[in-house]
């Protein structure tokens, strides 16, 4: 196993004595073969114990290590130093508040995904005494969306959250339509009070770039602009046809 | 432990941050010469109203260096516009083949206006 | 929280969107063309008065022109906020005034024709 030299650009912030971050350098000898992850876990055990991250699994099923690597971002535990020339920049995920070093604060994001209403709320009960069934192409139609690992890598790439915080996001909207698609559940109607407010699905532009960077390939893009979609055609019916509209 | 969570400034740099994002913008901007080649089209339409002599001088701005310029750009944007909303189509729509269909329909279509035009 | 309205400005955009992207190329090589002095026929006077006189002709003139400025405006509206404009409300008031007048100036045309 060889090794090489890694340079990692951190960016530290300690809320008791800084007022502002700053970035601090640690150069060591690692393995080739290692993550960024690695290299942390490293740094952590033998030269700096005051560095504070998540991370948890290691094999990118968790979601709990994402960071901006060279400004881009990252699960930490599938950046590979391979892939990486130089100086390697880490820094919390971008457009959430630092806690402290590389933990942001990530409230307002598990606040955002109890907002969908993200259970089953079933259209009927269950056949007597027996399970609900579903066709492997029902469960065709929902199942990229379950694969979300809340690692908020897209809350990161998408420009509208960093200049819209109140917007609901790729995964949150994601996670409704998730709902919203499976044949057991008759909830859209109630989501539709947060999926179709204006920072629902309407605050996305469709740049993409939350797609782009899911490390589960789940793409919140393609279910945004499919509420919006709907929504649409929701929105026109109830106003060009209200007979239509159920009695609340 | 006193909590001070340190909010970082957001800026208009983003959109230099990664290629993808100068891309987003340049399909944003598509609308400056799509929305602009329309409104002078509006502009000829007005001049086809008020009759020959006045379509001919349409005509005449159309051959100006800097219509050609804008022109060949907006043909430029336009394209791109097509290809970027084609290729998002299967995201919105998730039907089998429809970017091969809507393709196959731009150019279908875009022959027979050829066809009928020149 | 309330069910947007936004899909009353989305609708069109998303049809405007669909509608240049089929339409707008072929158009703008058809005026390139009559730019760099080879006019086809289609835009001669006469052509060109012949369809714009026809009822189709104003509906077909008007749908297009509408729906690719809406389009245009919409889009430019979101540009403007993604390049830090705060004032939403007034700029996607001021341009979609702008596409209606615009449009409206239009259809007068056609009426004329």
């Amino acid at each position: 196993m060889s090794e090489r030299a890694v340079e990692l650009e951190v960016l530290r912030y300690n809320p008791e004595t800084d007022k502002e971050p700053h970035f601090q350098r640690y150069a060591l000898s690692c393995p080739q073969e290692w993550v960024v992850l690695d290299v942390l876990n490293k740094i952590k055990e033998s030269v700096d114990p005051t560095l504070s991250y998540r991370w948890s699994c290691h094999m990118a099923v968790c979601g709990s290590c994402g960071m901006m690597i060279n400004g881009e971002p990252k699960l930490a535990c599938k950046a590979f130093l391979r892939d990486y020339r130089g100086t390697i920049r880490v820094e919390p995920l971008r457009h959430f508040p630092i806690e402290r070093d590389l933990v942001t604060v990530i409230d307002d994001f598990v606040a955002k995904l109890a907002r969908v209403k993200p259970y089953l709320i079933p259209k009927e009960p269950p056949p007597e005494g027996a399970e609900y069934r579903q066709t492997p192409a029902q469960l065709k139609r929902y199942k990229q969306f379950t694969l979300c690992i809340n690692c908020m890598l897209c809350y990161a790439a998408c420009p509208e959250y960093g200049l819209i915080p109140k917007y609901l996001g790729p995964a949150a909207i994601a996670l409704g339509h998730r709902w919203n698609l499976d044949s057991r559940d008759g909830g859209r109607e109630a989501r539709q009070e947060e999926l179709a407010a204006t920072e629902g699905a309407w605050e996305c532009s469709f740049v993409g770039a939350c797609s782009e960077v899911c490390p589960e390939h789940v793409d919140p893009a393609g279910a945004i602009q499919q509420v919006k979609i709907e929504s649409t055609v929701d929105w026109y019916r109830a106003h060009l046809m209200p007979w239509t509209n159920k009695q609340k | 432990m006193s909590r001070a969570p340190y909010e970082r400034p957001i800026t208009s740099e983003w959109i230099f941050r990664h290629p993808r994002y100068l891309r987003y913008m340049v399909r944003e901007f598509s609308c400056l010469f799509i929305g602009g080649w329309t409104l002078l089209m509006v502009w000829g339409l007005h001049q086809l109203s008020q009759g020959p002599a006045a379509w001919a001088a349409f005509l005449e701005l159309l051959r100006s260096p800097a219509s050609v310029g804008f022109h060949l750009l907006t043909l430029a944007f336009a394209l791109y516009h097509s290809t970027t909303w084609f290729n998002l189509t299967p995201k919105a729509l998730p039907v089998p083949f429809i970017a091969a269909a809507h393709y196959a329909g731009w150019a279908a279509l875009s022959v027979v206006i050829l066809a009928l035009a020149l | 929280m309330a069910r947007s309205n936004k899909p009353i400005v989305w609708g069109p955009f998303a049809a405007g969107g669909t509608l240049t992207a089929f339409l707008t190329p072929v158009l703008v090589l058809l005026t390139l063309l009559a730019a760099l002095g080879h006019v086809p026929e289609a835009l001669a006077y006469e052509s060109m008065r012949a369809f714009a006189s026809h009822w189709l002709g104003k509906l077909a003139l008007a749908g297009v022109i509408g729906l690719s400025l809406w389009s245009a405006a919409h889009r430019l509206r979101i540009t403007l906020y993604d390049l830090g404009v705060r004032a939403d409300a007034l700029v996607a008031a001021l341009l979609y005034a702008a596409t209606l007048a615009c449009t409206a100036l239009a259809i007068y045309d056609l009426l004329k024709l």
